[in-house]
């Protein structure tokens, strides 16, 4: 039985109300009903991380939450964080450090060590591994990626 | 892939919730971090989804009578925080870090994955390792089960259908250890133990070994070797290999306990 819900969640500051089918899932939303194209799905089955976004502050899997789950909840994407300039600082790091080569991973990877960087003060190289293992590149074997977040941490 | 089609309906109450959980192919909806893969896999296939999160009073962790009750509906990075986790039950504590990775600890709960009762998972080997008192509630009332009754076989349970499984209470232990191999960090186990000491008595769990979690509770390192049942192989790992990771993490806990 197909249905929608009506459903009102704030996106990078705006508030949006829809109509949508329960069984679309949050990036389907945010990619297709608002072209907020920048969190990408990867494996739609929440193990890739490209499509990390923020909900009321925390990180989540976009694509394991279904877009009326949202409703009332305040949902940041790439897009937000970058015209805030709140990734200012990893996207030049990641830029000079060559942490990425064809970008597919680059949003989610960006949303998870920001994550990182707001909740711990000084992580190692070993705290940021385990804190971007959800977060799968398959161009650069990661290395030049810890480094880009290594050069925010210590400048 | 995407997800088959469903209807979704949001109780706001647990009165409203078993009164929706008797619809034919209702499903319950929890944190999804299991239940959205298998539907965007297409392996489940539910007429409706009862999603859960809108009822209160299922994610408080209060301590009391030697054991901390955590609520259903608390997710895993709710319980990896909480202070009276951390100082009563460092079990829990340390094998909620090994679920997965940040993002999906933020939405998955400790009722889905108790309720869900994947074999390989880290939460069941903990209730069983504890013998953890189970929550459950339904239309005729609240009702206690143990975490060996709980159990019945592989993603099978006691939770009858439009029941729901509320809370549970993990009774703190004198000792514990957590141990885990992966092949990466955050995937699920090739071989995991819970292990507890309490009253001089040793309860080792392990998990991933086969359908369900296996509870021993042996008096010499040597009868929990012999004891344990061969494990079924996975993909990746004959059952000799995760009967002899299985026996390395014996001897890695035992002096621990």
């Amino acid at each position: 039985m197909e249905q929608a819900v009506a459903t009102t969640m704030t996106v990078n500051g705006a508030q949006v109300t829809r109509s949508i089918p329960a069984r679309q899932h949050l990036v389907d939303f945010l990619r297709e009903e608002l072209g907020l194209t920048g969190s990408h799905l990867g494996c739609e089955h929440g193990v890739c991380g490209a499509c990390t976004i923020r909900v009321n502050g925390e990180i989540v899997r976009g694509c394991l939450m279904l877009a009326v789950q949202a409703n009332g909840c305040r949902v940041d994407t790439i897009e937000g964080l970058s015209d805030s300039k709140e990734l200012e600082k990893l996207q030049k790091a990641f830029h000079e450090k060559n942490a990425l080569q064809c970008g597919f991973c680059t949003p989610g990877m960006l949303m998870a060590a920001q994550d990182l960087l707001r909740k711990k003060t000084k992580p190692g190289r070993e705290e940021i591994r385990a804190h971007i293992s959800g977060n799968y590149c398959r161009c650069t074997g990661y290395q030049a990626i810890v480094d880009a977040i290594e050069e925010v941490i210590h400048g | 892939m995407k997800a088959p089609s469903f209807a979704y309906a949001k109780p706001r109450s647990l009165a409203e919730a078993f009164d929706l959980l008797e619809r034919p192919g209702a499903k319950v909806l929890a944190g999804g971090q299991s239940l959205i893969p298998s539907l965007n896999l297409r392996l489940s296939s539910p007429e409706l989804l009862v999603d859960i999160t809108g009822l209160s009073g299922l994610n408080n962790i209060e301590l009391g009578n030697g054991a901390v009750r955590i609520g259903a509906l608390c997710t895993h990075s709710e319980v990896e925080k909480s202070e009276p986790v951390r100082k009563h039950l460092p079990l829990v504590a340390e094998a909620v870090a090994h679920i997965a990775h940040p993002a999906i600890r933020n939405r998955g709960t400790l009722g889905g994955s108790l309720a869900l009762a994947d074999p390989a998972a880290e939460l069941p080997a903990c209730a069983l390792a504890l013998d953890a008192v189970l929550i459950i509630a339904g239309k005729k009332g609240e009702r206690r089960v143990s975490a060996g009754e709980f159990f019945k076989a592989l993603f099978e349970t006691d939770l009858k259908p439009a029941e729901l499984l509320v809370g549970v209470e993990f009774p703190q232990a004198d000792k514990s250890v957590f141990l885990e191999l992966t092949r990466r960090l955050g995937d699920y186990a090739i071989v995991g133990l819970a292990g507890v000491t309490r009253s001089a008595q040793k309860r080792i769990c392990f998990f991933g070994i086969g359908g369900m979690p296996v509870l021993l509770r042996p008096k010499s390192l040597e009868e929990a070797k012999s004891s344990l049942p061969t494990p079924s192989a996975d993909l990746y790992h004959s059952a000799s290999t995760k009967l002899h990771l299985a026996k390395v993490l014996l001897e890695r806990a035992w002096n621990k306990l």
